[in-house]
């Protein structure tokens, strides 16, 4: 089978724009919000939904940080974890916190993401959001309250979400194993 | 990140032990540092301590003094979420006449998988790596070699002038009982640094030029040259004989003052690696200048270890 586009660049735009109004109807103006994208991948779609939430709001003071997983995972010499950079530079104590991953897949990601979230403080209340939510395949019982979209796929699929700044265009494909 | 550098990113060292610097291949270095710069972030946070080594359980071997560098990996393995086991040489059945493999093997036998040892001979890591099956990281041994020292040298000196490559760092001191002085001098070379080392002639080894360093008998001579300054502490519990005429004497012509590093025209990094004999190799008002980065080296050597143990640990075996 040949490799399937799931959202194209104009689908991404749509569903990017969606994705944000849906948080402003919880969030209101975010001021008792924050944004954490989840590295590697997570951060670039927490850096668009951050930047459409600010014009959209009209406000600049939205806080977005980065969160590296790495030291939390239970896969650990499994196979090798190279860290990337942590940036929150705000408080999350007692604030409502917005979990920003590209592709919710076993849920292992998530889980070691909460983990490392609460070094930095406990928050009022924790979502999650992904672009893409893959089904029937968990490990864990972890849900993504806000979705791009969600897809079928079996285990040997693969699920690619390419960014405009590393990849020249905004595109998610559906990849199986032959290709 | 561009792509194509997290292709070309190293993930793993290439080596099972950090048995010394002179071992390590220049990705090595950069790997250790840059996972030391997300410890550091770590570190820093209102919770110090992530879960990376929660099943693993790490002996640290004194069999000589120390208190910065036990206490320093002691912490990084804490904060890692490792069990710990401390051993010293004194108050040990080591004064019973039991053998360096033997009292290893014994600790080992009850499951441990890392050894940090310190050791008064050169290369009872080496010797130890041979013979046992552990991972094994050298916190110096006799006048050999000091990785991490020298790693998180390296790390502090990225830190503050933002790299190492192209940087003349001078030694300053007594280098031939120096463990941190060698493994300094591989380090800092394998990373594009000039290395120059200063002293009285009795304090230098004799062929320490054939390893690419430069050679200078004078302190004003040496600081003029360099960006950075690293002093050494006179090893006087090393020195067998006497090799200069007095401390007084020493400290007048290869003592770091302020008149001295004032009247030189441009800020150099004064470091220092611990511990301190103030008003010997280094004055007062200098180690607690502005200049000097003595107490950073110190946070610094946390992040380092923590990286060095988390990279062996995880390394696979193939």
């Amino acid at each position: 089978m040949k490799p399937r586009i799931i959202l194209s660049n104009k689908q991404f735009d749509l569903t990017i724009t969606r994705l944000c109004y849906q948080l402003i109807e919880t969030h209101n103006d975010f001021s008792e919000s924050v944004i954490i994208g989840l590295q590697p991948r997570g951060i670039y779609l927490a850096k668009r939904i951050h930047a459409r939430l600010q014009e959209i709001l009209k406000k600049r003071d939205l806080k977005l940080g980065t969160l590296d997983i790495t030291f939390y995972r239970d896969d650990f010499r499994k196979k090798d974890l190279i860290p990337n950079s942590t940036t929150i530079d705000f408080i999350i104590e007692d604030r409502n916190v917005v979990l920003v991953d590209d592709v919710l897949f076993t849920g292992r990601t998530i889980r070691a993401g909460l983990d490392a979230m609460l070094a930095f403080g406990r928050p009022k209340d924790v979502e999650l959001l992904v672009l893409i939510d893959r089904r029937y395949s968990r490990n864990v019982p972890i849900q993504a309250k806000y979705v791009g979209r969600t897809i079928d796929s079996i285990a040997s699929e693969k699920v690619k979400v390419e960014w405009n700044e590393t990849d020249g265009e905004d595109k998610v494909w559906l990849l199986t194993n032959e290709s | 990140m561009a792509r194509e550098a997290l292709m070309t990113r190293m993930t793993k060292l290439s080596t099972k032990h950090l048995l010394g610097i002179k071992d390590l291949t220049k990705n090595d270095i950069d790997l250790i540092l840059n996972t030391a710069s997300n410890f550091k972030e770590v570190i820093n946070r209102p919770i110090k301590k992530v879960p990376s080594l929660r099943d693993i359980t790490i002996a640290n071997l004194f069999f000589e003094n120390s208190t910065r560098t036990k206490l320093s990996f002691e912490l990084a393995e804490k904060r890692l979420s490792a069990d710990v086991l401390n051993f010293s040489a004194s108050g040990s059945s080591v004064k019973k006449g039991e053998t360096l493999i033997d009292t290893v093997n014994n600790i080992l036998a009850m499951k441990v998988d890392m050894v940090v040892m310190r050791h008064p001979n050169p290369g009872a890591c080496v010797f130890l790596s041979k013979h046992i099956n552990a991972k094994i990281v050298n916190a110096g041994d006799g006048a050999h070699e000091h990785p991490t020292q020298a790693l998180l040298d390296a790390f502090s000196i990225k830190e503050k002038l933002g790299k190492v490559k192209g940087k003349k760092v001078v030694i300053v001191g007594d280098i031939l009982h120096s463990r941190v002085a060698l493994s300094n001098i591989f380090c800092l070379q394998k990373l594009g640094a000039e290395v120059m080392v200063c002293g009285p002639t009795t304090l230098l080894p004799k062929y320490i030029s054939s390893i690419g360093v430069r050679v200078e008998h004078n302190l004003r001579k040496a600081l003029e040259w360099c960006d950075v300054a690293n002093m050494l502490r006179i090893q006087l519990e090393r020195q067998d004989i006497k090799y200069f005429p007095s401390l007084r004497e020493y400290s007048m012509l290869y003592g770091l003052n302020k008149n001295i590093l004032d009247s030189l025209g441009k800020e150099i990094v004064v470091m220092h690696p611990g511990p301190i004999n103030r008003g010997v190799e280094i004055t007062s008002d200098v180690a607690d200048s502005k200049q000097s980065i003595i107490l950073e080296q110190v946070e610094n050597g946390v992040a380092v270890r923590m990286a060095v143990l988390y990279l062996l640990a995880g390394r696979q075996e193939n």
